[in-house]
């Protein structure tokens, strides 16, 4: 098996008292979608948080390509490959796609004694990211605004891609969307997949996972129950680990399966 | 830098990819399979809608109207004579080098209410350093500099380090800082009023930079050309009534036109920009937001320096009570530029033709002889008409409802 791109072990980490994080490992290879799925509260966000260099882990060790690491802050995590696409901070609505794109990167030209950012070929380049990821925009100066929640997702997932990120880390890029936009935002993550980038996929929507996952990871009250690969669990057995079990269990019979 | 994105395969969008705009989820999805070139999002947006998005719009009208307006009305009161333009514009001017360091401020998501106090500050730290203790100009006025940066470092440390609404931290030093300004005149002088500058200034390299005009040799040539008015008697007879372009609007139009430039062709702008539209998303981006905000405290506070230099020049004396009211004339002159109050929005040439039509409009009242009193209710007006507008707008950009 090739070396994973990024490997947590037996991640530990406590706030004080309470304990968010008690032992949990996960891998990410390349060109793998690997789902982390978990109910709220399971600990999820610290989860993704320590891996994008936020919170640093009380216990446990990051490898990144097998080497240990240690991430002081985002920019650390970042210059590693590691790139973190949060749910609503993705994107600035009032700026434009091209604008939004390069922000915190922007090309710069000589013009003079001068620099000056390079919005010509900013955005060329922006457009031709954006046609990739199945998106045509108007113009590249169209505002994040103008798109819809999908399409902002793409946006900031195509940015990540472009900058050079080897593992993207998605948080709940689904769950504030219609069944449409859901459906662009898992062919981006397909696409993105295929091109050689390990997705971590955060999600605690056992369908959507299924959609597009290869392997699965449920965390539930701060602990990993395993990992299983495609093919190896299905839809039912997600929801019941999720859940912890019973509880669940008992409500299926009276929703009819809905759940 | 692209390498991975080289990898990438460039395949056909899918059929979700050409999904007519996903946000509207009612279409008859086999209509749109059928046609997806009629994509909502490629569609050409019309001309007229375009234009109204930009944040210039409203004060490019609002420009033109006011000059239609007081050429009818006051055309032959002499507003539009050389000394009527003169006296107009170095107005505008005034309020263009203040609105200048508001406008990239407020893009960047703060206010600073300290502007006026600042103004009084600075001219009687010149005033002090050169009249009453003697240095020499050019020492005075940089050291007003110096102190009026480190105010504005001040101010903005505070903000980001305590993440406090810039308007209350700004507000606080409305009152420290003019406190601090009556409070050095009275004791170093005995008065508010320091007088004398202008002979401090005599001959003086830094001074000459804000107090003289320049282009003399031109307007005396075009006065011979029978261009433009000249004195028809007295002692200056020949000479043409005005005689060259005041420094004061020369700092406007370089102020002007460096703070447009930082912000739409830099990569600094962008960063102004993204501060002030969301602060989170760009430090996730990597963007420096509290150097930011920082230096554009400073940067107005910069602004409010030149101001204050170029009045204490211009009238050769500097008062404790100056620049009152000057931090919401600036941004007024902002918000009817375009700009949006939350941050993350706006233009230096909407604020600038702001700036205009406040002048006009407070000098043309004079010129119509209109009761100048009548002129804060035109203000009211027009900043409620601005902010709405520029709602409205913000509607339009972002879609909500």
């Amino acid at each position: 098996m090739a070396t994973p791109i990024v490997e947590l072990r037996n991640i530990e980490k406590h706030f004080g008292s309470v304990i968010a994080l008690a032992g949990v490992t996960v891998d990410v290879l390349a060109g793998e979608c690997h789902c982390l799925l978990g109910d709220n509260g399971a600990g999820k966000s610290t989860f993704i948080k320590t891996m994008s260099g936020v919170h640093p882990p009380t216990a446990g060790e990051i490898l990144v390509d097998g080497k240990p690491v240690r991430f002081g802050n985002a920019r650390d995590a970042i210059d590693a490959g590691i790139a973190t696409v949060y749910q609503d901070l993705a994107m600035i609505p009032l700026m434009s796609v091209t604008r939004n794109f390069w922000m915190g990167r922007e090309p710069v030209k000589r013009k003079g004694p001068f620099k000056v950012f390079d919005l010509d070929g900013a955005g060329r380049i922006t457009m031709e990211e954006m046609a990739r990821m199945g998106i045509r925009l108007r113009e590249p100066s169209q505002a994040v605004g103008t798109l819809s929640g999908g399409e902002r997702q793409t946006v900031a997932i195509a940015r990540a891609v472009y900058f050079g990120a080897r593992v993207l880390i998605l948080d709940e890029p689904t769950s504030a969307l219609g069944v449409r936009q859901t459906s662009n935002v898992l062919a981006t993550i397909d696409r993105v997949r295929k091109s050689g980038v390990g997705v971590v996929f955060i999600t605690h929507n056992v369908r959507h996972a299924m959609a597009v996952g290869d392997r699965f990871t449920v965390l539930n009250r701060g602990a990993t129950l395993g990992t299983a690969s495609r093919g190896e669990v299905d839809v039912v057995e997600l929801q019941d680990l999720m859940a912890g079990g019973e509880e669940l269990a008992s409500l299926e019979g009276s929703l009819g399966g809905t759940v | 830098m692209a390498s991975t994105a080289d990898g990438a395969s460039p395949d056909k969008p899918s059929a979700n990819g050409a999904a007519p705009d996903p946000g509207r989820g009612h279409d008859d999805p086999s209509l749109a399979a059928a046609a997806p070139d009629d994509d909502e999002r490629v569609r050409e947006m019309p001309a007229w809608r375009r234009a109204l998005i930009r944040p210039e719009l409203g004060s490019i009208c609002g420009a033109i109207l006011v000059f239609v307006f007081f050429g009818l009305v006051a055309s032959d009161s002499g507003m539009f004579s050389g000394k009527g333009v003169l006296n107009w514009t170095t107005v505008s001017a005034q309020f263009a080098i203040l609105a200048a360091g508001a406008c990239l401020l407020m893009i960047a998501g703060e206010f600073d209410l300290s502007v006026g106090s600042m103004i009084g500050f600075s001219g009687i730290v010149i005033a002090m350093m050169s009249v009453t203790w003697g240095f020499p100009m050019w020492v005075a006025i940089l050291t007003a500099f110096a102190v009026a940066l480190s105010i504005g470092w001040l101010n903005g440390y505070i903000v980001v380090r305590t993440g406090l609404p810039s308007f209350i931290v700004t507000l606080a030093f409305l009152y420290i800082l003019r406190g601090l300004t009556i409070f050095l005149a009275i004791s170093t002088t005995n008065k508010t009023i320091i007088g004398g500058v202008r002979e401090a200034a005599e001959g003086d390299w830094l001074g000459q930079l804000f107090g003289g005009t320049i282009l003399k040799g031109l307007f005396v040539w075009m006065g011979e050309r029978g261009w433009i008015e000249t004195f028809t008697r007295g002692n200056r007879e020949g000479q043409p009534v005005v005689d060259g372009i005041p420094m004061l609007i020369v700092w406007a139009v370089v102020l002007v036109v460096f703070a447009h430039v930082l912000l739409t062709r830099t990569r600094f702008g962008n960063w102004i920009f993204a501060s002030g539209g969301d602060a989170q998303a760009a430090r996730y981006t990597g963007v420096p937001v509290d150097r930011v905000k920082i230096l554009m405290f400073m940067f107005t506070a910069f602004c409010a320096t030149v101001f204050a230099t170029c009045q204490v020049m211009e009238f050769g004396s500097a008062a404790a009570d100056r620049g009152l009211l000057k931090e919401f004339e600036a941004i007024i002159s902002v918000v009817i530029g375009g700009a949006l109050l939350t941050g993350g929005y706006g233009s230096v040439v909407g604020a600038a033709l702001g700036a205009l039509i406040f002048g006009v409009v407070q000098q043309g009242l004079f010129f119509a002889n209109v009761d100048s009193s009548l002129f804060r209710v035109f203000l009211g007006t027009i900043l409620l008409l601005a902010v709405i507008m520029n709602t409205w707008i913000r509607r339009m950009i972002t879609g909500e409802r």
